[in-house]
């Protein structure tokens, strides 16, 4: 009885549930593309106390003037839940897709990696990207530039791996999402 | 109908052919817009301009009511649009005249009123080069509009207007703005009529509700032993046969009735069914029947802070249903055993419906034992104050006001405060569309101009505005408004010379210490109605106190009635902030209010 939602109202805003377990949620937005869309977006996270880990924005259909956004936040369950009915009432969002709910999702990254060493750090470094299957994009005698792409997870691996190798610079663009299979959203 | 000719259809779209502040003239009449409310300035000449000449050609076809202050004319577009369903229409300039009007614009944001606001900007070409009154007007707005637009090219202005009016009436309604800058006001461009565009958004709101969660909370209402409904402003804005419904629904299910500030006289106060407002300063047995009941039937209404009280303790042991045209608004305070998203009227209709197809019958022996309940805490009578022979009290004053008044065609707005809450706990609305208040941005300042709107929307009703003497400075200047627009607007200002919501608060929670709560210097209320040409009338005796309210109703001018009311009088009930519905605090007299707050309570608003 005590787990009954009825006698336990859990809310956004209710403080008691301060300490229920955060988690990482990707939202993929259709939304239609015209000045202040990503405004209207990124203001609603700001307004409504929404982190935002990532986030991508690019056009994706100039003939039906659509551009998708690919947002990756934290939050309790009840709190994503908002967030998804919130982003929907935005008039400029043609569509919401939780991503990290869909099993068919799927999530990569790509990560600029500047590395500077020698000697047996330069040999290691380069050992590792193979392992990772990034690609060498510019080197230097004492440098390299890597591209790395994939899930987040991966990325955050090989930048591990790469920190005590000398790592200078690092560049990531956020996540993008597409389900697989044959549909489209 | 034949086919047009080439030449036809080259002749019409000559006609059609117009300048942009043309499109906006032409754009309202098509929207059936009969009035609108601004202030023209620099950016907004050229639509200043077109309505001219449409008065000039087809007479006041379109009237245009020229405010004192643009947050007047937001107010008083909320005032209209909330008396009688249709949205309000404001037009102002750019810059000073954008952000005065945006008070308002936040205002119908919360309360959900329909509302598209015109504003000018300056062109196109000098947009980002800090301008001469220029102001990110889309940017400053994003947050606090529905929706809005930023017009570049004149071409679409038709579907945007269109669209924003759409928009702005449909769904949860809201303010929806449409920044022109004043050389897209002057560019020509082919108007086309509301049936002629196609929206370029993707927007549809869901209206119809799911019937098998309709079915599923039809049975739990039947099987329910504590049943009560909780209404709100959603069924107000679902139109008068959603009030109608409810009535319907509520006599079916024997289901007592309260409701939230916005939605006062959704369900009619004269009803037995009904437990008066919920929330702060609720009664107490809409309070305590809010605590205790077993299924909690929320139609149109969003869980606000001030209903619910410490969420932890709020109706502990109720099933919920949630109704809200909104999907954000269901479980976003409070978790709900059934969310349905749908149109108020529309659902409460499937309800009937599905009550009658089910054969479902109430428990009428339960409802009987819960009446009993009902009626023990009305016993506590949490509403009476002792009445004095030396000064008015104000609650009397609302009482005598509402005693006078109510076989009147009335509508009441207020300003925001102690009057405020009297006059929702002490006049008795029995229709829906009568009662105008800033509910949720709690705006002081809202009373006055609103009901010069609704004064403008009901020429023969006797249009009331219950003000405090703070409240009321906020927007004093629109009575110049009302003067010369002819608007009988009566403005019954209980005037305790104190901020009364304020000194209470900081006499509940800070040691009877009143920080600049006290207001100074006030203006003669009876000489300042007279400067602008309206009636002033005083009263502070008790026993002149219907004939006065009576003069002042007699009257066919606007009038400032100053009504002296006892100064240090306290609005309860209310359930202190930080504390659950069952724990009031009740007009004993004997109780130390100063210490029922804790701590944590003292933190919250």
């Amino acid at each position: 009885m005590s787990t009954d939602t009825a006698t336990n109202p859990a809310s956004a805003y209710d403080l008691s549930h301060k300490d229920e377990v955060e988690n990482l949620a990707t939202f993929a937005l259709l939304v239609d593309n015209e000045a202040g869309v990503l405004h209207r977006v990124v203001g609603l996270f700001a307004a409504r106390g929404y982190n935002i880990e990532s986030l991508t924005v690019a056009e994706t259909d100039h003939r039906a003037h659509t551009s998708r956004i690919t947002i990756v936040t934290r939050g309790a369950p009840h709190v994503l839940e908002q967030i998804e009915a919130q982003l929907s009432k935005v008039v400029s969002v043609r569509r919401v897709h939780d991503v990290t709910r869909d099993p068919n999702g799927i999530e990569r990254e790509l990560a600029l990696v500047k590395v500077r060493g020698t000697g047996g750090d330069r040999v290691e470094a380069l050992r590792v990207s193979d392992i990772f299957r990034a690609k060498v994009i510019d080197t230097t005698s004492e440098s390299f530039v890597f591209e790395i792409t994939g899930a987040p997870g991966k990325i955050d691996s090989f930048v591990e791996l790469m920190r005590p190798l000398g790592l200078v610079e690092l560049s990531r663009t956020g996540v993008l999402s597409i389900e697989r299979g044959a549909e489209g959203m | 109908m034949t086919a047009p000719t080439t030449a036809q259809a080259f002749a019409t779209a000559a006609s059609r052919e117009m300048t942009g502040a043309e499109i906006v003239v032409r754009a309202l009449i098509d929207q059936g817009v009969d009035t609108l409310f601004g202030y023209p300035g620099g950016a907004v000449l050229p639509i200043y301009d077109a309505l001219f000449q449409d008065n000039e050609t087809h007479g006041p076809r379109l009237q245009h009511i020229l405010v004192r202050h643009e947050q007047g004319a937001a107010h008083a577009a909320e005032g209209y649009a909330r008396s009688t369903g249709r949205p309000g229409v404001v037009l102002v300039t750019s810059g000073p005249g954008a952000t005065n009007a945006i008070t308002g614009i936040v205002d119908a944001l919360m309360d959900s009123i329909p509302m598209v606001v015109f504003t000018g900007q300056v062109p196109t070409h000098l947009i980002g080069t800090d301008a001469f009154q220029e102001a990110d007007t889309v940017g400053i707005t994003r947050a606090c509009t529905k929706h809005n637009y930023l017009v570049k090219d004149a071409a679409d202005l038709p579907r945007i207007i269109h669209e924003a009016f759409h928009i702005a009436t449909t769904g949860r309604p809201g303010p929806v703005l449409i920044d022109i800058p004043k050389d897209v006001q002057f560019s020509k461009a082919l108007y086309q009529s509301p049936d002629e565009v196609s929206f370029s958004h993707g927007y549809a709101p869901r209206t119809k509700g799911d019937p098998g969660k309709i079915t599923e909370a039809a049975r739990l209402i039947a099987k329910a032993r504590r049943p009560l409904f909780y209404t709100g402003g959603g069924v107000i804005n679902a139109g008068p046969s959603a009030s109608e419904k409810l009535r319907t629904f509520a006599a079916l299910t024997g289901a007592p009735v309260t409701s939230t500030l916005m939605g006062l006289g959704a369900f009619p106060a004269a009803d037995p069914a009904w437990l008066g407002m919920v929330g702060m300063h609720g009664t107490f047995e809409a309070n305590n029947a809010m605590h205790d009941c077993d299924v909690m039937i929320c139609v149109g209404a969003r869980f606000d802070d001030r209903v619910t009280g410490r969420l932890d303790a709020f109706a502990p042991g109720s099933k919920k249903i949630h109704i809200d045209i909104d999907p954000s608004s269901i479980n976003k305070n409070v978790r709900v055993d059934i969310g349905i998203v749908g149109d108020a009227g529309s659902v409460l209709d499937d309800l009937i419906a599905a009550w009658r197809v089910e054969g479902l019958e109430a428990n009428r022996g339960a409802l009987d034992d819960w009446w009993r309940q009902i009626d023990g805490w009305r016993a506590r009578q949490c509403l009476r104050y002792t009445p004095s022979t030396t000064a008015i009290k104000p609650q009397q004053a609302i009482e005598r006001l509402y005693a006078l008044t109510k076989d009147r065609d009335a509508y009441i707005t207020t300003e925001v405060g102690q009057h405020q809450m009297w006059a929702a706990q002490f006049y008795r609305f029995q229709e829906p569309n009568r009662w105008m208040t800033s509910g949720g941005l709690g705006t002081m300042g809202y009373g006055l101009p609103a009901a010069v709107g609704v004064q403008l929307a009901h020429p023969g009703s006797l249009v009331i505005d219950i003000a405090g003497e703070a409240s009321i400075q906020m927007c004093m200047q629109e009575i110049s408004t009302a003067v010369q627009y002819r608007l009988p607007i009566k403005i019954f200002i209980l005037n305790n010379e104190w901020m009364g919501m304020v000194r209470q608060w900081q006499q509940l929670l800070h040691g009877e210490r009143y920080s600049q709560s006290y207001s100074e210097s006030l203006p003669d209320f009876v000489k300042l109605a007279e400067a602008y040409g309206a009636v002033g009338i005083r009263c502070a005796d008790p026993a002149e106190l219907d004939a006065k309210i009576q003069e002042m109703i007699d009257s066919p001018h606007p009038v400032i009635f100053d009504c002296r009311v006892e100064k240090l009088e306290n609005c309860l009930p209310m359930i202190p902030s930080g504390k659950a519905h069952n724990e009031m605090i009740l007009p004993e007299g004997d109780e130390d209010i100063g210490s029922v707050i804790d701590e944590a309570g003292r933190k919250l608003v």
